[in-house]
């Protein structure tokens, strides 16, 4: 445990990072047990309750009973601690399966491009190119309008925006690996197609793909808040974190700041120490910046 | 007496490459003949293209590079029209390789356990533990120590030499009919290349192997090989039997690798090197390619030649050389 530490970074600010995503992870996964109010619920929202400030003692009328509403309530009586660790859960599997999905299509096409050339890999590859000549919220927000809201949607088109980076950073370690001598070795061993390409070119592919879908996860959050925050993505009454700060954004004139305050922060704290750790994890898998 | 079907018979095979600088005739008319358990020697400097020779008769030649003209024939069938799905289950099983460099040619990031049981289980229906068994036995074959503690382990694990070995054991688990040995000896030492030698020779004499053994050294092949070809500028200048070859050279550039091997009772003695460079593939002259360093030259080698047959003691030669050519060549006619 130590020596993978000692490995994985020997500064405090890359710890501090690892930490804070340790933390953020597992409150998210224990949301349920650890927060005071299942802000999905609506029998345990008061809508008399909207809008408290930090640290209020409320809620006698709610299934929940009385609570301290530590980081302040939203509009709809919303605890914003609980509301935060829901919104956490979403951010994160929103981030992680449209990443995971859009690594496997990307890293496939990709690995064939590569592999194959000539017209597969031109065709992929000019596909590649129109798909990120678009900004990519434009293309989620297009996808968005057409497919309506849901956790599912969203997830697809984040997965529609993203293929292409993993198929471009694939297709170009398939092309230097695919000319080393251990791959002609396979094929002279009379292995087939498919084994060369997922067994022997696959796994030495890999490192480059790591590090871009760790920053990719960071992406792909920040993208989905900001969809949420433009009102398309998720309903109201499943908020992320895009969408408590979009609806704290219209009090904060008034002066009601812990709406949008306390979420942005956890999406900041979430977005840098995935991004820290991602690029640690560029540095380790780097064998030429080993041993120095 | 007619001679047994050989098990590699290559005939005017050429290989070339279309590149921007024009046509570059990496393997040009090449002719071989291997018969079973014989070891052949294939012997040139970098760039005269034994190895691309090898690759072309396994099929592995990539874009741009094309094969062009030829025939290859393994035990009478011709790999180069041959189905691909035929031709990938001869490769590994019955016609195997083994390459110049054992980092490189081991997947870094499986354990041997796993490249070798792959190998066994393309070409065979048997079952995981029994190909366990085998590769084992195959491991101690070529000498490398608790091969059943060694099989769990990855290729960095073992040192340059083991890693040819097992690069080695690999090649021969299918007990093919050819190996083809891409300069398997240059990227170790002298020792380890001496013992490497000895194991590959002791293991294809056994099985009664057919052995391709691509090199630079004339040494290597003296100790070797039963026959010899001798390729300069993507052509077989000349081949063989090894012993009539080394003592009796027909072709001048033979004679010139000979002479350019550093003796140890010569010592103080200045080297003799081949003066002049090898001609660029893309523009090789109308005749022979040697014409320009070679020290008997004469008018007649800026005519194209074809290979000239000479019985020898040991069997019969090979060259391309107008020194030998029986036919009295016509005289060049005025040229431009």
């Amino acid at each position: 445990m130590r020596k993978l530490l000692d490995a994985y970074s020997p500064h405090f600010a890359d710890r501090l990072a690892l930490f804070a995503l340790l933390v953020l992870v597992v409150a998210a996964l224990a949301a349920p047990l650890i927060s005071p109010q299942n802000p999905y619920d609506l029998a345990q929202l008061n809508i008399a309750d909207g809008r408290l400030p930090p640290g209020t003692h409320a809620g006698s009328d709610t299934a929940t009973g009385p609570q301290h509403y530590w980081l302040g309530s939203d509009d709809q009586g919303r605890d914003m601690f609980s509301a935060i660790l829901y919104g956490l859960r979403i951010s994160l599997t929103v981030g992680l399966s449209s990443t995971l999905l859009a690594l496997a299509f990307g890293l496939s096409l990709g690995l064939l491009a590569g592999y194959f050339g000539g017209w597969i890999d031109t065709a992929v590859m000019r596909i590649a190119d129109i798909q990120l000549s678009f900004p990519a919220i434009l293309i989620a927000l297009v996808l968005l309008a057409v497919l309506g809201q849901g956790v599912g949607k969203i997830i697809t088109a984040l997965f529609a925006v993203q293929w292409a980076y993993y198929a471009r950073t694939a297709r170009s370690a398939a092309l230097v690996e695919r000319n080393k001598d251990y791959i002609a070795a396979a094929r002279l061993l009379g292995l087939s197609t498919w084994r060369i390409l997922f067994r022997h070119l696959l796994p030495n592919c890999l490192p480059p793909l790591i590090v871009v879908s760790a920053l990719q996860v960071a992406s792909a959050i920040s993208l989905e808040a900001t969809l949420s925050f433009l009102g398309i993505g998720l309903p109201i009454t499943e908020p992320s974190l895009g969408l408590l700060i979009s609806t704290g954004f219209q009090y904060l004139m008034v002066g009601d700041y812990w709406i949008s305050f306390f979420p942005g922060i956890a999406l900041v704290l979430l977005i840098v120490s995935i991004n820290l750790v991602a690029d640690r994890l560029r540095d380790v898998l780097n064998p030429r910046l080993q041993k120095q | 007496m007619t001679e047994p079907l050989p098990v590699l018979d290559v005939s005017h095979l050429s290989t070339h490459f279309a590149t921007a600088k024009g046509v570059v005739r990496a393997v040009d008319d090449v002719s071989l003949r291997v018969q079973s358990g014989q070891i052949l020697g294939l012997v040139g400097e970098s760039g005269s293209g034994k190895s691309m020779t090898g690759f072309s008769i396994l099929g592995l030649v990539d874009p741009p590079g094309k094969v062009v003209a030829g025939n290859v024939l393994f035990k009478g069938q011709n790999l180069l029209t041959m189905d691909p799905e035929r031709l990938r289950q001869l490769r590994g099983d019955r016609i195997a390789m083994i390459f110049q460099d054992p980092m490189m040619t081991l997947n870094p990031v499986l354990r041997i356990e796993t490249q070798m049981v792959e190998t066994l289980q393309a070409h065979q229906s048997i079952s995981r533990s029994l190909a366990r068994t085998r590769a084992i036995e195959a491991l101690a074959d070529v000498g490398i120590p608790s091969p059943a503690e060694r099989l769990s382990a990855y290729p960095h694990q073992f040192s340059g030499g083991m890693r040819q070995r097992v690069a080695i054991a690999i090649a021969l688990l299918n007990r093919p009919d050819l190996v083809i040995a891409d300069e398997p000896t240059t990227a170790l030492d002298v020792t380890i290349q001496g013992q490497i030698l000895a194991l590959v020779q002791r293991l294809c004499r056994e099985r009664q192997t057919s052995l391709i053994w691509i090199t630079h050294d004339l040494s290597v092949i003296a100790g070797l090989a039963d026959q010899v070809a001798v390729m300069y500028a993507g052509r077989i200048v000349e081949s063989g039997p090894v012993q009539s070859v080394l003592a009796a050279p027909l072709h001048p550039y033979t004679e010139g690798l000979l002479g350019a091997i550093p003796a140890l009772h010569e010592r103080g003695e200045p080297l003799r090197a081949i003066p002049g460079a090898t001609p660029s593939l893309a523009s090789l002259p109308t005749g022979c390619a040697f014409a320009d360093r070679c020290p008997r030259a004469f008018a007649q080698c800026s005519v194209p030649l074809g290979e000239t047959e000479i019985a020898g003691d040991a069997g019969p030669r090979r060259t391309r050389c107008w020194l030998h050519s029986p036919v009295p060549a016509p005289m060049p006619t005025i040229q431009r």
